[in-house]
C-alpha cells in the first residue's frame, strides 16, 4: 500500500503502458522495435500483477512471484527473437518488416 | 495313388512367367529362350506321366473311368454355394494337358528361332509363359467359377499376343477387337453362371454333371419364356464358348488376331485356347444332353454347323494364308461343336462327343503343323500373301513335306489323323441329324479345295521373282514342324474311343466302310478340283469366281460381318445411345460439379488479399476487432 496513490492511479499507467506498447507493434517498421514494444506489453501485465497482489491481497506473494516468472520467461523469449532477428538478418540482408512477407496469400 | 504332383503343371509356367516378366531387362534373351523351353518340357513331362498314369494305371476303376478331384475352399457363400480352387482329373482334361503341353512346347521351341533377334523376346516368353499356365488352369478348374477366372486370364494373353507388334496400328486394333468381342460373350458366361448357381445351388462341376444328380433332375422345376432357366443358363454359357471359339456370329475377331506373331497363331488362336469354348461345352455335356431333352445341344449343333460351313465357304477365297488358316480353324471348331450337338450319352451313342475330343485333338496337332509351316513360309519371303509365294518346294523341302502332310491329314485322307476324327464326326452326325450331315460332307470337301488351293499356292506354280532367295528355316523351327508331322501321321490310329466317351466307359470304334469311302471321295473331288485350278498358273480359277458374281465378292468380304458390327456399335449405338448419355455425363452432372468447384476459386480469389503476410496488419485486427468487442461488452453491461 502506497500512500496518496489509488489503485486506478496505478492501473491506469499499466493500461497506458500496455496500449503505448500496441500502438508501437502496430506502427513501427523495424523488427527490433516491435520486440521493444512487446516487451513494453510484458511489463504493463507485471506491474499489474504486482498491483494487484499489493493492494487486494497484501499478504500473498502469488502476484510477485508471477513476476519474476514472466520476467524469467520474457527474457528467453527475447533472447530467441533476437537470434530470429539476427538470422532474418542474414538471409534478407534487412529487418524492416515490409521485407518479410513472402508468406502471404 | 498321388495325384496332387499335377498342381505343379501349372504353376511351372506361372513360375516361368513370374521370372521372366519381373527380370524381363535383367535376362539374356538366349537365357530366357531356353527357360521358357525348360519350364514347358517339365510341365510336357509330367502331363504325359499324368495321362499314363491316369489312363493305365489309376483311372479305370471297374471299367469307368474315375474322376478325382484334388480341391480347397476358397469362398464360401452358403452352406452349399461355395467356389473352390484345385484341380479336376478326368479323361477330357488329362486329353487336354496332353494337347496343351505338346503344342505349347513345340512353340516354344518354334519361338525360338522364329522370333530370334526380336526386341521383345524375353517379353515374348514370358507372355507365352502365362498363356501356358492360364490354359492348364482352365483345363483343370474343378467348377464354373474356376473355369471362368481362367478363361479369361487366357483372354488376357491372348490380347498380350496378339498385341505383341504393339507399333503396328492393326495389331492393337485387332489385339482389342479379340478383347472387346470375347469379352462381349464372356458376359453371357457369366450370367449363365450366376443363373446356374443360383438355381442348382451350386458351381461344382461333378454334382452338376451327375446324371441322377439334382441339377439335371429337376430342370424343369423354373421355367422362363417357355424354357427351362437351366436351359437358359446353358445357352448363355454356350455364348461365352462360341465367344472364344469364333463361333457365328462372334468370329469376327479370329481372322484379325493373325496380326499376331505366327507361334502365338498357332498356339493360341489354332490349337489350345479357341478349343476353349468345346472344352465348356464337353466339360457340361450331362448337362446339355440331359436338360429339357438335349435343347441346348441342338443349339451348339446347328451353331457349329452354320459356323463351319460359313468358315469353309470365306476361307476358299481368302488371300492371305494365315487368314485362310483362321477360317480354316473356324470352320473346324464348327466341326467339333457340330459333333458335340449330334452325340448320345451312352455308349456308342456317344460317339459324337468321343469324335469331338478326337477332333481336337487331331485338329491341335496339324493346324498348330500348318500355322508353324506357314510361319515359316512367311519367315521365308517376308510376306502373307499368296501372290507373292509360289514354288517354294525346292527351296523349303521339309516345310513342303510336312505342310502336305498337315494339309492331307485336315483335308481327311487315310491313313493321316484328320481322317479317322472327321469319319466318326460324319458318322455320328449320319446316325443323328442328316441335315448336318449333308452340311458336314459338303464342308469337308470345301476343306480339301481351299487347303490344296493355298498348298499349290505356296509350294508348287510359277516361281516368284523373290528379293532374297528363300531358304530352309533352322532347326528350331524345322524340328516341332517335323514332331507335329510324325503326331498328324499316327495321332489317328490312337483306339480314342476307348480312352474319352460321353458316359466314360470306353466302347470300340469301328470304321463306317461306306460313311468313310463317301468322306473320302469328297475330299479327293476337292483336292483335284485345287489341282486343276491352282498347281499351274491358269485363268480356270479367275473364270470359275466370275461366275460365281456377287457371291465370291460376297465371300471374300467375309459377308460383311465386320461391316454389320461397325454399323451397330458406330451408327447406332455411339451416336444414337453413347453420344446422348456422354453429353448429359459433361453437361449436367460434371457441369454441377465445375461449377461448385468454379464458384470456391472465384470468391476465394477474391478475398485472398485480406491475407497480406504482414505481422502487423493481423494484430491490428486482432487488436481492433478485442477493442470492438469489449466497447460491446461494456455497453451492454451497463444497459
Amino acid at each position: 500500500m502506497i500512500d496518496g496513490i489509488s489503485i486506478y492511479d496505478l492501473l491506469t499507467l499499466t493500461t497506458i503502458l500496455f496500449f503505448i506498447g500496441v500502438y508501437g507493434f502496430i506502427t513501427r517498421k523495424n523488427l527490433i522495435s516491435i520486440l521493444i514494444s512487446v516487451e513494453l506489453i510484458l511489463n504493463a501485465s507485471v506491474v499489474n500483477f504486482v498491483v494487484i497482489n499489493k493492494y487486494l491481497y497484501p499478504d500473498m506473494l502469488q502476484g510477485v512471484y508471477f513476476s519474476i516468472f514472466i520476467i524469467a520467461v520474457a527474457a528467453a523469449e527475447t533472447a530467441l527473437a533476437v537470434s530470429i532477428i539476427i538470422s532474418l538478418y542474414r538471409q534478407i540482408n534487412s529487418v524492416e518488416v515490409k521485407d518479410t512477407e513472402v508468406m502471404k496469400y | 495313388m498321388d495325384i496332387s504332383y499335377i498342381i505343379l503343371i501349372p504353376l511351372i509356367p506361372l513360375a516361368v512367367f513370374l521370372l521372366l516378366g519381373i527380370f524381363n531387362q535383367k535376362i539374356k534373351p538366349a537365357v530366357s529362350g531356353y527357360v521358357g523351353v525348360f519350364g514347358l518340357l517339365a510341365s510336357g513331362i509330367l502331363s504325359l506321366y499324368a495321362a499314363y498314369q491316369y489312363f493305365f494305371i489309376i483311372g479305370k476303376v471297374d471299367g469307368v473311368y474315375q474322376t478325382f478331384v484334388d480341391k480347397t475352399v476358397w469362398m464360401k457363400f452358403t452352406e452349399t454355394l461355395q467356389i473352390d480352387m484345385g484341380i479336376l482329373i478326368d479323361p477330357i482334361s488329362v486329353m487336354m494337358l496332353v494337347v496343351v503341353s505338346i503344342v505349347s512346347l513345340m512353340v516354344h521351341i518354334y519361338s525360338r528361332g522364329y522370333m530370334k533377334g526380336d526386341g521383345g523376346y524375353t517379353k515374348f516368353f514370358a507372355f507365352l509363359s502365362l498363356f501356358s499356365f492360364s490354359m492348364y488352369g482352365l483345363v483343370l478348374a474343378t467348377n464354373l467359377f474356376q473355369i471362368y477366372m481362367f478363361w479369361e486370364l487366357v483372354g488376357v494373353s491372348s490380347y498380350l499376343l496378339i498385341g505383341y507388334y504393339y507399333t503396328k496400328p492393326s495389331a492393337v486394333a485387332a489385339a482389342k477387337k479379340a478383347f472387346i468381342v470375347t469379352r462381349f460373350a464372356d458376359l453371357g458366361f457369366l450370367i449363365g453362371i450366376l443363373i446356374m448357381g443360383y438355381y442348382t445351388g451350386t458351381f461344382d462341376f461333378e454334382t452338376l454333371n451327375n446324371p441322377e444328380g439334382s441339377a439335371i433332375l429337376n430342370w424343369a422345376s423354373t421355367s422362363f419364356m417357355g424354357l427351362s432357366v437351366i436351359t437358359w443358363a446353358l445357352l448363355l454359357i454356350f455364348i461365352g464358348g462360341a465367344g472364344k471359339s469364333a463361333m457365328l456370329p462372334f468370329h469376327i475377331w479370329l481372322p484379325d488376331a493373325m496380326e499376331g506373331p505366327t507361334p502365338v497363331s498357332a498356339l493360341i488362336h489354332a490349337a489350345t485356347m479357341v478349343v476353349a469354348g468345346i472344352y465348356l461345352v464337353a466339360r457340361l455335356f450331362p448337362m446339355f444332353y440331359f436338360v429339357e431333352h438335349g435343347f441346348a445341344l441342338n443349339i451348339v449343333a446347328y451353331v457349329g454347323a452354320i459356323s463351319s460351313l460359313f468358315a469353309a465357304i470365306v476361307a476358299i477365297t481368302q488371300t492371305d494364308i494365315k487368314r485362310v488358316l483362321a477360317f480354316s480353324t473356324m470352320s473346324q471348331l464348327g466341326y467339333m461343336m457340330m459333333a458335340l450337338g449330334v452325340s448320345g450319352y451312352d455308349g456308342h451313342e456317344g460317339v459324337g462327343y468321343m469324335a469331338s475330343m478326337f477332333h481336337l485333338f487331331t485338329h491341335a496337332m496339324f493346324k498348330a503343323l500348318l500355322f508353324l509351316g506357314a510361319g515359316s513360309v512367311i519367315h521365308a519371303v517376308h510376306s502373307n500373301y499368296l501372290k507373292d509365294m509360289g514354288g517354294l518346294r525346292k527351296y523349303m523341302p521339309i516345310t513342303n513335306i510336312t505342310f502336305l502332310i498337315a494339309a492331307l491329314a485336315i483335308a481327311g485322307m487315310p491313313p493321316f489323323a484328320g481322317f479317322w476324327s472327321k469319319d466318326e464326326i460324319l458318322v455320328a452326325a449320319f446316325e443323328h441329324n442328316k441335315l448336318i450331315y449333308y452340311i458336314g460332307i459338303f464342308v469337308a470337301g470345301l476343306t480339301a479345295f481351299y487347303m490344296f488351293r493355298i498348298y499349290f499356292g505356296i509350294f508348287w506354280g510359277k516361281e516368284k521373282e523373290y528379293e532374297h532367295k528363300p531358304k530352309e528355316s533352322p532347326l528350331s523351327m524345322t524340328f516341332p514342324l517335323m514332331f507335329l508331322a510324325l503326331l498328324s501321321l499316327v495321332g489317328g490310329l490312337i483306339p480314342f474311343s476307348e480312352f474319352v466317351s460321353a458316359d466314360k466307359v470306353g466302347f470300340e470304334a469301328h470304321l463306317n466302310y461306306p460313311l468313310a469311302a463317301i468322306a473320302v471321295g469328297v475330299c479327293l473331288v476337292g483336292i483335284i478340283l485345287a489341282w486343276v485350278f491352282y498347281k499351274k498358273e491358269n485363268s480356270l480359277a479367275d473364270k470359275w469366281a466370275n461366275a460365281f458374281g456377287p457371291f465370291y465378292i460376297w465371300a471374300s468380304d467375309k459377308f460383311y460381318f465386320d461391316e454389320i458390327y461397325l454399323f451397330i456399335t458406330k451408327k447406332i449405338l455411339f451416336k444414337r445411345v453413347s453420344a446422348p448419355i456422354a453429353w448429359f455425363d459433361k453437361k449436367v452432372v460434371d457441369g454441377t460439379m465445375e461449377g461448385i468447384g468454379n464458384k470456391t476459386v472465384l470468391t476465394s480469389k477474391k478475398i485472398k488479399g485480406l491475407q497480406s503476410g504482414k505481422v502487423q496488419d493481423y494484430a491490428f485486427a486482432f487488436v481492433g476487432g478485442t477493442v470492438i468487442l469489449a466497447l460491446v461488452f461494456i455497453y451492454l453491461w451497463t444497459n
